[in-house]
C-alpha cells in the first residue's frame, strides 16, 4: 500500500514561482526516501505539505490512502523530527518524550512504558530528568527521535536531521538512523541536500529541483543513470562530467577516466590538459580541460591510490572511458537519451 | 611573569574587590535608608519627631502607635488599598488579555507591517498623561464613570497595552516557530499549541508584564488625580497624599506609615521575580 502518494501537488507562494511544481509521488511500505536537492528546490515545503503544516494550492495528499485535504497536522498520524529538533525548552526529557501520548488523550497507565520504550531503543533512558538545555547536540537528536517514535506513527518525517551536527557524530548519527529505521520498520521520508548522506540512507532517492521532481530511484539507478543533466551534476562528488558533442551531452563519471592502458575494449579516448592535481589520500582528483576543446570542456577525474599513474600539472594526459560507462543527454532539454554508437562521437 | 608583576596583578584584583564591595555597600544604603527613615518615623511621637535637634534615626521618646492608629481608624486608608488592589487586578487582566494576542501577531507577522504596527503602537505610549488626561475625560465622561475607580480600569491600560505588547513581542519573537509546529503535529490545535508551548515559555515576559501593570496601578497619580475625587473610590497614590495632608498640616507619620505598607509587598514581589524580571525585559530589548 502507498503509505504517503501526492498527486499533481502544487504549493504556491504569494508572488513567486512554486515550490512544489505539479509534483508526483508515492511511496513503498516502510521504506527509507530521501527527498535530495539543493536549497531552494522544494523539498522541505513538501515535507510541510506532507505534514499538513502548509495546504497545496492545488492536488492531493494522502496518508495510507485518506485524503488529507484539509486536516490539521494532529490527525495525519504523522511524526516529524524538525531540522532544529524543536524540543520544548521548559519540558524535561520525559515531559518532551510524553507529550504527544498526553496530547493525543492516550491513557495515563499506558504512558510511561511507552516513554522508557522509545528512550530505551534511543539509549537516552538516563537523561529523562535533564531539561533539552543540558542536552549535547546528539542526545537533543535522540529526544526528538524519540518523541516523534513514541506514538508510533504511519510516517516519519525527518527534516535534515544531521545537520546541526558536527562532521565526526553526524557520521555515527546517520549510522545510527539507519539501524533505527530497519528495526521499527516505519515508512520515512528524510530531507537532505547533503547526497551523501541521501545515497548512505536512502532505500531510494527523490531528486527535487525547483520544485520538480526530477528523478525516483535506488542510490545507484540515481548515480549511475541519471534522469537528466540537473540530476548528473547534483549526484556524485566530484559531479558527473558532461562534453558537448554536437546536439549532445556526453557524460561520464570522474572515476570512469581510466588511464589510457586500462583500455580493454570500444570507448572514448580523452586527451586532457591537465591544471591541477589533488592528493586526497584515498584517491586523487584531476582538474583538466579537454585539450583542443573550448573552456566549457572543463572535466575532473578521480584516480584511486592503488592506480599507479604519473599524472604533472600542466602536462597533457590520455584518458580513456570505456563505451558502458558513458551517458547521453539532450543537450537542448537535458533529458538523458538512448546510447549513441562512440563512433558517432570521438 | 615577574614576582613584582604578579604581586601587582595580585594587589590589583584585591583592590578591585574591595572596590565593588564599598560600591554595593553604597547602594544597599541608598535603597534601605529610605525605608529604615519611614520605619522609624512612622511610630515616632509628635515632639520627638518636630524637634530639630533630634536624631531622625533614633527614638529619643519612646515609640508610639497613635500615627498607625490614626492611618486605619481615621482614614479611608484600607478603602485606598482595596481599590488599588481591585485596579490593579483588572488592569493586568484587561492588558495580559489584550497586549498578549497582539504581541504574539506582531511577533508572528515577519512582513514590513508588522514592524510598523509594532512601532505606532509603542509611540502611544510616548505621549505623557499630563497631556492625555485632557482627551481621555470626555471618555470617562462618556462611560460615565466620572469619579469611579472603575474609570483607573478603562484608562490605565492605555500604558501598560503599548508597553507590554512592545516587550511580549521581542519574547514571542524570540520563541522559535518550530516548537509551535512540532506541537501541532505531537496532537496541539494551534490554540493549544499556544496555551502549552507559547506561553509557557514565555512566562519570563508575563510576569514582567504583571509586575509592571501592577506597580504602574498602585503608584499613577495624574489620572488617578484628574478623574478620582471622591474618597470611597481613591486608590493609594491619590488617597493617601490628598487624605493625609489637609491643607498645609502634614500627617508624617502615617503617610510614612502608608507608603510603607504599600511598598513593602511590591518589593517582596520583586524579589522574588526579580531574575525573571530582569530577563524580561532584557530579552524583549535584545531580540526585540
Amino acid at each position: 500500500m502507498a503509505i504517503v502518494e501526492a498527486r499533481n501537488l502544487t504549493k504556491a507562494f504569494d508572488g513567486q514561482n512554486p515550490a512544489v511544481d505539479n509534483l508526483n509521488l508515492v511511496t513503498e511500505e516502510g521504506e527509507y526516501l530521501v527527498l535530495l536537492g539543493p536549497s531552494g528546490s522544494g523539498k522541505t515545503t513538501l515535507l510541510r505539505l506532507i505534514a499538513g503544516l502548509e495546504q497545496p494550492t492545488s492536488g492531493e495528499i494522502f496518508i495510507a490512502g485518506d485524503p488529507m485535504a484539509g486536516l490539521p497536522p494532529r490527525v495525519r498520524s504523522i511524526a516529524m523530527v524538525f531540522q532544529s529538533y524543536a524540543l520544548y525548552p521548559h519540558k524535561t526529557v520525559y515531559e518532551n518524550i510524553v507529550f504527544p501520548l498526553k496530547a493525543q488523550g492516550v491513557e495515563a497507565a499506558q504512558r510511561p512504558e511507552k516513554v522508557s520504550w522509545a528512550a530505551d531503543l534511543l539509549g537516552i533512558g538516563h537523561l529523562l530528568k535533564r531539561k533539552p538545555r543540558q542536552l549535547s547536540g546528539g542526545e537533543r537528536q535522540r529526544v526528538a527521535l524519540a518523541r516523534a517514535l513514541v506514538r508510533e506513527p504511519a510516517v516519519f518525517l525527518l527534516d535534515e536531521p544531521l545537520s546541526n551536527l558536527d562532521a565526526k557524530l553526524r557520521a555515527t548519527a546517520r549510522d545510527e538512523l539507519k539501524t533505527f529505521q530497519r528495526r521499527i520498520g516505519v515508512t520515512t521520508l528524510y530531507v537532505t541536500h547533503d547526497q551523501v548522506e541521501a545515497m548512505g540512507l536512502g532505500d531510494r532517492i527523490a531528486v527535487m529541483n525547483e520544485g520538480q521532481l526530477r528523478q525516483i530511484g535506488t542510490p545507484r539507478e540515481v548515480y549511475s543513470n541519471p534522469a537528466d543533466t540537473f540530476v548528473a551534476t547534483f549526484v556524485g562528488s566530484p559531479p558527473m562530467n558532461l562534453i558537448r558533442r554536437g546536439d549532445i551531452l556526453v557524460g561520464f563519471r570522474p572515476e570512469s577516466m581510466l588511464p589510457d592502458s586500462e583500455k580493454a575494449g570500444e570507448g572514448l579516448s580523452l586527451q586532457v590538459d591537465v591544471s591541477r592535481v589533488e592528493y586526497l589520500g584515498s584517491e586523487r582528483h584531476m582538474l583538466g580541460t579537454l585539450a583542443g576543446g573550448d573552456l566549457q570542456n572543463k572535466v575532473t577525474g578521480v584516480l584511486p591510490a592503488a592506480m599507479p599513474l604519473d599524472v604533472r600539472e600542466g602536462k597533457d594526459q590520455v584518458f580513456f572511458v570505456h563505451a558502458p560507462d558513458l551517458r547521453f543527454f539532450d543537450a537542448e532539454t537535458g533529458k538523458r537519451t538512448d546510447p549513441r554508437p562512440v563512433r558517432d562521437i570521438a | 611573569m615577574s614576582a613584582q608583576a604578579r604581586a601587582q596583578a595580585k594587589r590589583r584584583r584585591v583592590g578591585g574587590r574591595i572596590a565593588l564591595y564599598v560600591l554595593v555597600l553604597v547602594f544597599t544604603a541608598q535603597a534601605a535608608i529610605p525605608f529604615a527613615w519611614s520605619l522609624i518615623t512612622s511610630f515616632k511621637a509628635n515632639p520627638d519627631l518636630y524637634t530639630r535637634d533630634n536624631n531622625p534615626f533614633l527614638y529619643n521618646d519612646p515609640p508610639t502607635l497613635e500615627h498607625v492608629n490614626l492611618l486605619f481608624g481615621q482614614t479611608a486608608f484600607g478603602t485606598f488599598v482595596t481599590n488599588t488592589l481591585v485596579v490593579a487586578l483588572c488592569v493586568v487582566a484587561i492588558t495580559l488579555l489584550v497586549a498578549v494576542p497582539a504581541a504574539y501577531s506582531l511577533g508572528r507577522l515577519t512582513l514590513r507591517r508588522g514592524g510598523a504596527v509594532a512601532i505606532a503602537i509603542f509611540f502611544v505610549y510616548l505621549i505623557p498623561p499630563s497631556l492625555l488626561f485632557i482627551s481621555l475625560s470626555p471618555v470617562v465622561a462618556n462611560l460615565g464613570l466620572q469619579d469611579s475607580r472603575w474609570s483607573l480600569v478603562v484608562v490605565y491600560p492605555t500604558i501598560t497595552i503599548p508597553v507590554s505588547a512592545w516587550l511580549l513581542t521581542g519574547f514571542f519573537k524570540s520563541i522559535p516557530k518550530d516548537i509551535e509546529e512540532q506541537a501541532m503535529i505531537d496532537g496541539c490545535s494551534r490554540m493549544g499549541a499556544f496555551f502549552r508551548m507559547v506561553l509557557p515559555v514565555a512566562f519570563p515576559g508575563l510576569i514582567a508584564v504583571v509586575v509592571f501593570a501592577s506597580t504602574l496601578s498602585a503608584s499613577e497619580f495624574i489620572y488617578a488625580l484628574a478623574f478620582v475625587s471622591q474618597t470611597s473610590q481613591k486608590t493609594v497614590s491619590v488617597g493617601v497624599p490628598t487624605e493625609l495632608v489637609r491643607g498645609d498640616v502634614f500627617f508624617w507619620q502615617a503617610l510614612q506609615a502608608a507608603t510603607l505598607i504599600v511598598a513593602i509587598p511590591i518589593a517582596l514581589v520583586f524579589n522574588v521575580f526579580l531574575k525573571r524580571f530582569i530577563a524580561g525585559f532584557t530579552m524583549g530589548a535584545v531580540k526585540g
